[in-house]
């Protein structure tokens, strides 16, 4: 190895030694624990390797409740959000005036403490001996019955858990949706419009296409975003998320660590590779259906 | 097609807020552009010629001033409503469809009874991309393709809702020097055969010459000159059409017309008549020269450049506005590239006056 290189190398190691000590080590660790069965963190002992805790995790039902929630989770909220995030970004590229202000408006939510917005959300929707909540108040005026939001029925916590959801990814969605519209050439319009082209056909022929590299980047982060889902349920639903029947996948993991039912690593690292394996699916079909879709 | 111009002007709202002065990009623009002819606007950056490319187009609402298309006022009508072709300066292809898809764009537009089946479409696009010599790419991306390729996509993709008119805004400025001549010859064999009434902007006055039928020189938003190229080259109506056309470029004298005779410095050069005692300037073509042993006008030779054909004596002067005075002789004549003056008569019809203030050309006749 001549010098130059050793010296490159020599750079790169305070990176390297952090990335190794506190990334792929823990990585590999979580692999390693999830396939030791019986594994006790104070003797630091286990009887045996095997599939045991891949077995146990996927035969309790708490955490098949997970699965599922996180999965309506994602399949409502990343289609939605995108959708929305987008609508807003040509509204708000479309107008002149108070753009500024509706950008800082919609950009909001993005600097709020989530804790402090799920309270937010509990004035809006909990049921109290004293109050409806706001929600509940307007469905009142409409002639409808009030629903408990956070402590009823499966889907009326679902609704709001995926509202919230919806509502805090929203603005980083529109930041880069508003910049991605912004970046496309006024060129490409004006030749479009020369052209006798309709508005929509220039919005999902040109635009579209244009600023799919965004979107599809947006798509991508979204899901492993929303897979990943924890502390919008806790500050809706508290930490007992399993008897709320509203746990997420790194929920489940979480309990298994730390939870009152804790102390269980090999459970937890099981269910962490489960999750790492149904993220790594789901991408590489983001990426597979990109390859068709997206145009860079 | 013709497109007549009536008094059109554009003014846009200053840019700098305290002067609140607008800007006049357009000034009172009447001209017609004769049918199935190819026109070249030419004029320096920021004359407006862009500007009043797009408002033939309809891209731009003039502040005044109509535009007709034959009989047709189109002033208020939209582009698409114009039955325009615009090729943009750098071709404004879309990068995400092949070139067929680039083509046929224009033609998916089409709605009611105009509406074309697939077939119809593609054989539409085959036929421009003959046109332009491009069979063979349809399946390619505009990335795929060079500089000159993507012009000529970009014409065919104009041409191919066969438009009344086609506009092309500086169609030649992103082609490499070799492309450009090559390409300008290629715009001039299209419009030829299609017919098509077609202005391009430009400010490369080599260009605008070599392929337009009429030239309209402008200056900051006002037209200096219309005709036909060698007309204007030939009979500038002031100095800065004379600067603006010919390469190399004209040459710039100070000088006096007085007693019947053109002073440059203490030479005199030309007798003149019809023109008063004043300070003039005068401006020689640089074929305006010929050399003479006992020549009038006296010049301090720098070098002589060999050109095969012609020869190009390059030499200084005093009264000269240039930094060289550039001459283009006949390579037959010899001039010794040791010499220390080089002296020369001029030729009457290569020399221009204009007024030094007002930069206007003063008419003379010479003896």
């Amino acid at each position: 190895m001549d010098n130059k290189n050793r010296k490159g190398w020599l750079y790169l190691l305070p990176a390297f030694l952090f990335l190794g000590v506190f990334m792929i080590y823990p990585l590999i660790d979580v692999f390693v624990y999830s396939f030791e069965e019986g594994y006790n963190s104070a003797s630091q002992t286990f009887f045996g390797i095997g599939l045991y805790n891949y077995s146990y995790v996927l035969h309790d039902p708490y955490f098949l409740q997970a699965v599922k929630n996180t999965l309506i989770l994602v399949i409502i909220t990343v289609p939605l959000s995108t959708g929305l995030a987008l609508l807003i970004s040509v509204a708000l590229s479309s107008i002149q005036k108070l753009r500024e202000l509706f950008q800082t408006v919609y950009f909001l939510p993005y600097v709020t403490n989530t804790l402090a917005v799920g309270l937010v959300f509990m004035i809006l929707f909990k049921k109290t001996a004293y109050s409806d909540g706001l929600v509940n108040l307007l469905i009142q005026c409409f002639g409808g019955s009030s629903v408990d939001f956070i402590d009823g029925p499966y889907w009326a916590k679902m609704f709001v858990l995926c509202f919230y959801t919806i509502w805090v990814v929203m603005p980083f969605k529109i930041l880069i949706l508003t910049s991605a519209l912004a970046s496309v050439n006024q060129i490409y319009y004006n030749a479009a419009r020369v052209d006798g082209t309709p508005k929509w056909r220039i919005f999902t022929r040109i635009t579209l296409p244009m600023i799919s590299p965004m979107i599809f980047y947006l798509v991508i982060t979204g899901f492993i975003g929303a897979f990943k889902a924890y502390s919008d349920a806790v500050a809706l639903f508290g930490t007992d998320l399993n008897a709320a029947e509203m746990n997420t996948i790194v929920g489940y993991v979480y309990d298994m660590l730390y939870g009152d039912s804790g102390g269980y690593p090999s459970y937890a690292s099981a269910a962490a590779i489960i999750l790492f394996a149904i993220v790594l699916t789901i991408t590489c079909i983001n990426l597979l259906v990109s390859k068709k879709h997206v145009h860079y | 097609m013709k497109i007549v111009l009536q008094n059109l002007t554009k003014k846009f709202p200053s840019r700098n807020k305290k002067s609140r002065e607008e800007v006049i990009a357009v000034n009172d623009f009447t001209f017609e552009i004769p049918d199935g002819k190819l026109i070249g606007l030419l004029g320096p950056s920021g004359c407006g010629k862009s500007t009043a490319l797009n408002l033939i187009c309809g891209l731009q609402k003039p502040t005044s001033g109509r535009i007709f298309f034959g009989e047709d006022d189109v002033t208020d009508l939209p582009p698409e409503h114009r039955g325009v072709g615009l090729v943009f300066q750098n071709y404004a292809l879309y990068p995400h469809l092949t070139v067929l898809k680039n083509i046929t764009f224009p033609l998916e537009n089409l709605r009611g009874a105009d509406k074309l089946s697939r077939e119809e479409m593609e054989k539409r696009a085959y036929e421009a991309a003959k046109l332009v010599q491009l069979e063979g790419l349809m399946d390619r991306k505009p990335s795929e393709l060079s500089g000159g390729q993507q012009q000529r996509v970009a014409i065919a993709r104009a041409l191919v809702k066969q438009p009344r008119v086609l506009l092309l805004d500086e169609p030649l400025s992103n082609l490499d020097a070799r492309l450009r001549l090559q390409t300008r010859e290629e715009i001039r064999r299209i419009q030829r055969q299609t017919q098509v009434t077609t202005v391009f902007v430009t400010h490369d006055q080599e260009e605008a010459m070599s392929i337009s039928d009429r030239i309209v020189v402008m200056k900051d938003g006002v037209v200096q000159q219309i005709g036909k190229p060698q007309e204007v080259y030939d009979d500038p109506v002031n100095l800065f059409v004379a600067k603006f056309l010919g390469t190399p470029p004209i040459n710039i004298f100070r000088g006096r017309a007085a007693d019947g005779q053109l002073f440059i410095g203490q030479e005199a050069i030309l007798p003149l008549q019809g023109v008063s005692d004043q300070e003039v300037i005068v401006g020689i073509r640089p074929e305006g020269f010929i050399l003479q042993e006992d020549g009038p006008l006296t010049c301090k030779l720098s070098r002589v450049e060999v050109m095969g054909r012609d020869i190009s004596v390059v030499s200084t002067h005093s009264c000269s506005e240039n930094a060289v005075i550039r001459s283009i002789i006949n390579a037959e004549n010899a001039v010794d590239p040791e010499a220390e003056n080089v002296r020369f008569a001029v030729k009457p019809h290569k020399l221009y006056l204009f007024g030094s203030e007002t930069g206007e050309r003063i008419l003379f006749t010479a003896e």
